[in-house]
């Protein structure tokens, strides 16, 4: 069988498909900035309410991601959402370190911010994290504030 | 009196016999090309040759709608964006509408009545003018010889295609949003990335187009190989094929999304 023209058509062809999809992957999607599996160790969060916390959420500390939300749970026992993050091992914090659920811009994707506490040991794997804030109901807010606002009316009267 | 009711209800009976009948002969064809594709591997120069007809010849259009599809999706995401102030969300728009549906459906349309089309008519006429028949006397079996590697070059060309439209499109939204418009460069790309993931909206993106490769693949070659040995009947394969494809790849789309993209 000879070579032909076609066949490097065909090759030029192909090389142009992988490539495509190499572009998409790098490029358009973030598969360089997936973290290895092999890289993070797995710490745990336990909530109140997530909100609206996805699994795959970032964990962002000073605004730097620094690992993704990889699972959610309800614990039946305490009731309360337990939410395991997977957290690049590069990034080590202090074991009295703080998670809150946050908001991305008004309408924006909820993520777990970490404030990093001030003890001298790290978080393990496996650690739980001891200070958690859960995420912000706007129902219960706007509730809260109307019930302050009665009762401030109500004692003004008196 | 009764007759014309009559006459209309068996008409319908038959039309659905008939379509169960070609049906069953359909999915026994489509088994018959998965078991003798053999030589398609062992001989893959003969596949080359139709990734060529179905795959390269295909490049030109696939491209030129990818681009116009891209840059239609930036034009019609930066007006509906910029009334909520969220214009740098217009590369998270047109990367995901493009990587998850528009790239492989639009692409397989596309493939469907350039190559499907092109596949039918070429095994129709080989079978019209009896050269199936020939390989057949000279016992080479057409199906092995013919058939699978039109289908595994069709089939190896789809996701291709599909990554090349999408591709060229995400590029067309930046040449409208960023060159032309003036979308920060990089909100654009970082939203982008922020919202794309490779496992869930490229892989599967790159799954559906496999599949629907093989739906034209299979419909495209079926649609030949069964046609009437006649002009007219070779013209009529030639219709079903681009409908039955452009049925089947929207039906499957849903199937696929509905199994892919809810739920999580």
């Amino acid at each position: 069988m000879n070579r032909t023209l076609m066949d490097l058509w065909v090759g030029i062809f192909v090389v142009a498909g992988l490539g495509a999809i190499l572009v998409l992957a790098l490029r358009v999607g973030n598969a360089s900035a997936t973290f290895d599996v092999s890289d993070t160790y797995t710490v745990y969060g336990d909530f109140e309410n997530i909100g609206g916390l996805k699994v795959r959420a970032p964990v962002k500390s000073a605004g730097v991601v620094v690992g993704r939300v990889a699972n959610i749970q309800l614990n039946a026992q305490t009731y309360k959402a337990r939410a395991t993050l997977a957290i690049d091992k590069r990034y080590q914090f202090p074991a009295d370190t703080s998670a809150a659920i946050l908001t991305a811009g008004l309408l924006g994707e909820q993520y777990i911010g970490f404030d990093a506490g001030g003890d001298t040991a790290n978080l393990e794997q496996g650690s739980v994290l001891q200070i958690t804030q859960s995420a912000i109901v706007l129902e219960k807010l706007i509730s809260q504030f109307l019930y302050n606002k009665a009762a401030e009316g109500s004692g003004g009267d008196k | 009196m009764l007759k014309p009711l009559l006459s209309g209800f068996s008409h319908i009976g038959r039309q659905v016999i008939d379509g169960t009948w070609r049906l069953g002969y359909a999915t026994r064809f489509f088994l018959l090309v998965l078991l003798r594709s053999g030589l398609s591997f062992t001989r893959f120069g003969l596949v080359v040759r139709k990734v060529y007809f179905s795959g390269v010849l295909s490049l030109i259009i696939i491209i030129v709608s990818g681009l116009f599809v891209g840059m239609v999706l930036g034009l019609q995401g930066y007006e509906t964006l910029v009334r909520y102030g969220s214009a740098e969300a217009l590369g998270t728009l047109v990367a995901l509408s493009l990587v998850r549906e528009l790239g492989p459906v639009v692409s397989a349309l596309l493939f469907a009545s350039r190559a499907g089309s092109a596949i039918t008519a070429e095994i129709g006429l080989m079978k019209a003018t009896e050269q199936l028949s020939a390989m057949e006397v000279m016992a080479v079996d057409p199906i092995a010889r013919v058939v699978g590697p039109h289908f595994w070059g069709a089939v190896i060309s789809m996701p291709l295609l599909a990554s090349l439209f999408s591709a060229v499109g995400v590029f067309g939204g930046y040449l409208i949003g960023v060159v032309l418009i003036g979308v920060d460069d990089g909100a654009f790309w970082s939203q982008m990335q922020a919202a794309v993931d490779f496992r869930h909206d490229i892989l599967n993106g790159i799954i559906k187009s496999a599949v629907f490769g093989v739906a034209v693949a299979a419909i495209a070659t079926f649609e030949g190989y069964d046609a009437p040995p006649t002009a007219e009947g070779v013209s009529g394969a030639t219709t079903r094929t681009v409908v039955t494809s452009a049925l089947a790849i929207l039906a499957l789309d849903f199937v696929l999304t509905a199994f892919m993209f809810t739920g999580q």
